[in-house]
């Protein structure tokens, strides 16, 4: 347990002290939520309250993006030689990869919080109980744990840092693909069904849902997705580590 | 035997890294690996220091199997890899308090260990600056102190100086030093002759994967042959008339003639000189260094 707390210490204190990292998991989002809302909201009719509607996209993206930088540290580490330091201690080096996600969790969590309190200052109005919040949050957790054990496992295989950081390239444009923008219903119809069945989309329209006071139509399919993933991601995560013992 | 290896064989696709290693290290002695890039001896302390699996054959340290007790092997181990292993954004305090909390040193007893080794390694003054500002010196004395919380018994040391300024060697070599007289056993990689002299009781040559000498500094200096001496001459026609007289090869106004390096040797032969009237401007005895030991050996330039 000190172990794995003592790297969680790490992995914390060395994102805080990134500044890039910072600023991209925070500003980033913000900036793409407010040139949602002021400069192609107007043009959005499709929908009644723009800002209401694209939040919860937005939170999506944000988390999807900054759960990815985990195969950055990861792959930072790798790379450095610290890892072997780890793994030719008497400790289980796999910690160095739970301190990794955990970071992942609590940045994400400011992020999110930064991106929530300048979505309510643009005019987020959303009429969610606390047991809806409580929900909405409590997907994102899932979905950023998921996919922070995923790319830490992408981290681990890639040769470095550049191209561990593909993958946050990939988890910015996925949304794009889906409801998180502009309603599926506007979209031409072969790209409809890519938008409607890639797994973002459930977990957006289940945040939204929830924080908009509205059914969740696609009931289980977004934690489904969410934990399912996590179910794969760990173990894999785990195992490529352990992996890079026997070359 | 702190290590014992036997038949260790490492292959990376066709390329035999390492065929067949024996070794064996006693307690408390320091050992050099000596072999030039490529001659396997990342790949050996990669696999004694549990990183890398072998692919033949078996090793044990202190008793315990590299492959079926790789815990145990980690307690009595630590590593100083090639490339400093320190955290570029956490200072030099912060990296200690983390391997001794990794360790699992109380907190306050981490504390403790972690002045000790930053007064030791006389790195208080920079104690509190992130690495990232540290030079090369620096950041290997910050290394090896991190490899040193836990008091090792055997410590690998993959190429302690490469890159490292002459002044930041010696640090590092004083601090070999030390440890040696504390009783820890040494097992160090190096492509540096004066080091592996200067700090090993023995020298193993490496070259593509086969020890090919095995023995103290002394033993391999001998084993390419004794001493030579080199005299020199006012001409090259003065040189000329001494190579008939006392053989040996000439090149330039100088001839070399090997020697057993007895002052009777010497003797005899600026005797046969004089009487002939030629007279050397200089004479010098050369012992084999490593270096020829090293030329030999792997038929590298060294």
């Amino acid at each position: 347990m000190t172990v794995t707390l003592t790297l969680v210490g790490r992995s914390v204190r060395l994102s805080r002290r990134n500044l890039d990292l910072v600023i991209m998991s925070i500003v980033l989002p913000v900036m793409m939520m407010a040139l949602f809302v002021y400069v192609f909201g107007g043009a959005v009719t499709a929908v009644e309250s723009y800002v209401n509607y694209v939040v919860p996209g937005i939170l999506v993206l944000c988390t999807g993006y900054g759960a990815s930088s985990t195969a950055m540290a990861v792959a930072d580490d790798m790379g450095r030689g610290v890892v072997d330091r780890f793994r030719s201690m008497p400790i289980s080096a796999f910690a160095v990869l739970t301190g990794h996600v955990t970071a992942s969790v609590a940045r994400n969590a400011v992020a999110t919080s930064a991106v929530v309190f300048a979505a309510l200052l643009m005019g987020f109005r959303p009429p969610a109980s606390p047991v809806a919040w409580v929900l909405a949050m409590g997907l994102l957790l899932i979905y950023v744990l998921a996919l922070s054990w995923l790319t830490a496992g992408f981290g681990v295989v890639a040769r470095s840092v550049e191209s561990a950081s593909m993958f946050g390239f990939f988890m910015l444009f996925l949304p794009y693909l889906s409801s998180a923008f502009v309603p599926v219903s506007t979209m031409p119809p072969w790209l409809r069904v890519v938008s409607e069945h890639q797994p973002v989309t459930p977990v957006i329209e289940t945040v939204r849902a929830l924080l908009t006071g509205s059914p969740v139509t696609s009931g289980w399919l977004a934690p489904a997705w969410s934990g399912g993933l996590l179910v794969v991601a760990f173990p894999l995560a785990v195992w490529l580590f352990r992996r890079i013992s026997q070359r | 035997m702190i290590v014992e290896t036997a038949g260790l064989t490492k292959r990376y696709g066709e390329n035999t890294v390492l065929s067949g290693l024996d070794l064996k290290v006693a307690e408390g002695s320091v050992l050099a690996l000596l072999g030039p890039n490529g001659a396997g001896k990342t790949t050996t302390i990669r696999i004694l220091s549990t990183l890398t699996r072998p692919d033949e054959g078996s090793a044990r340290i202190a008793g315990f199997d590299v492959v079926r007790s790789p815990a145990a092997v980690r307690g009595v181990i630590s590593l100083t890899g090639q490339y400093a292993a320190v955290d570029e954004e956490q200072t030099g305090r912060e990296n200690l308090l983390m391997i001794a909390r990794l360790r699992r040193f109380r907190r306050s007893a981490a504390r403790v260990r972690t002045s000790e080794l930053l007064e030791r390694f006389q790195l208080p003054d920079v104690a509190d600056r992130r690495v990232r500002t540290y030079s090369g010196g620096l950041r290997r004395r910050l290394d090896l102190a991190m490899s040193l919380v836990a008091r090792p018994r055997l410590l690998f040391l993959d190429e302690p100086t490469t890159g490292l300024d002459p002044v930041s060697r010696t640090t590092m070599w004083d601090a070999v030093g030390d440890l040696v007289r504390e009783g820890v056993t040494i097992f160090l990689t190096t492509q540096y002759l004066e080091e592996a002299d200067r700090l090993a009781d023995r020298i193993v040559v490496l070259d593509n994967g086969n020890v090919v000498a095995d023995g103290t500094a002394d033993a391999l200096k001998n084993s390419v042959g004794g001493a030579r001496l080199d005299l020199t001459f006012p001409s090259c026609e003065d040189a000329a008339r001494a190579h008939v007289l006392v053989g040996g090869v000439t090149d330039g106004p100088t001839v070399s003639v090997p020697s057993d390096g007895s002052a009777t040797h010497l003797h005899r032969v600026l005797d046969d000189l004089l009487t002939a009237g030629v007279r050397p401007d200089r004479v010098s005895t050369h012992r084999p260094t490593l270096d020829d030991v090293f030329t030999t050996l792997t038929g590298a330039a060294a």
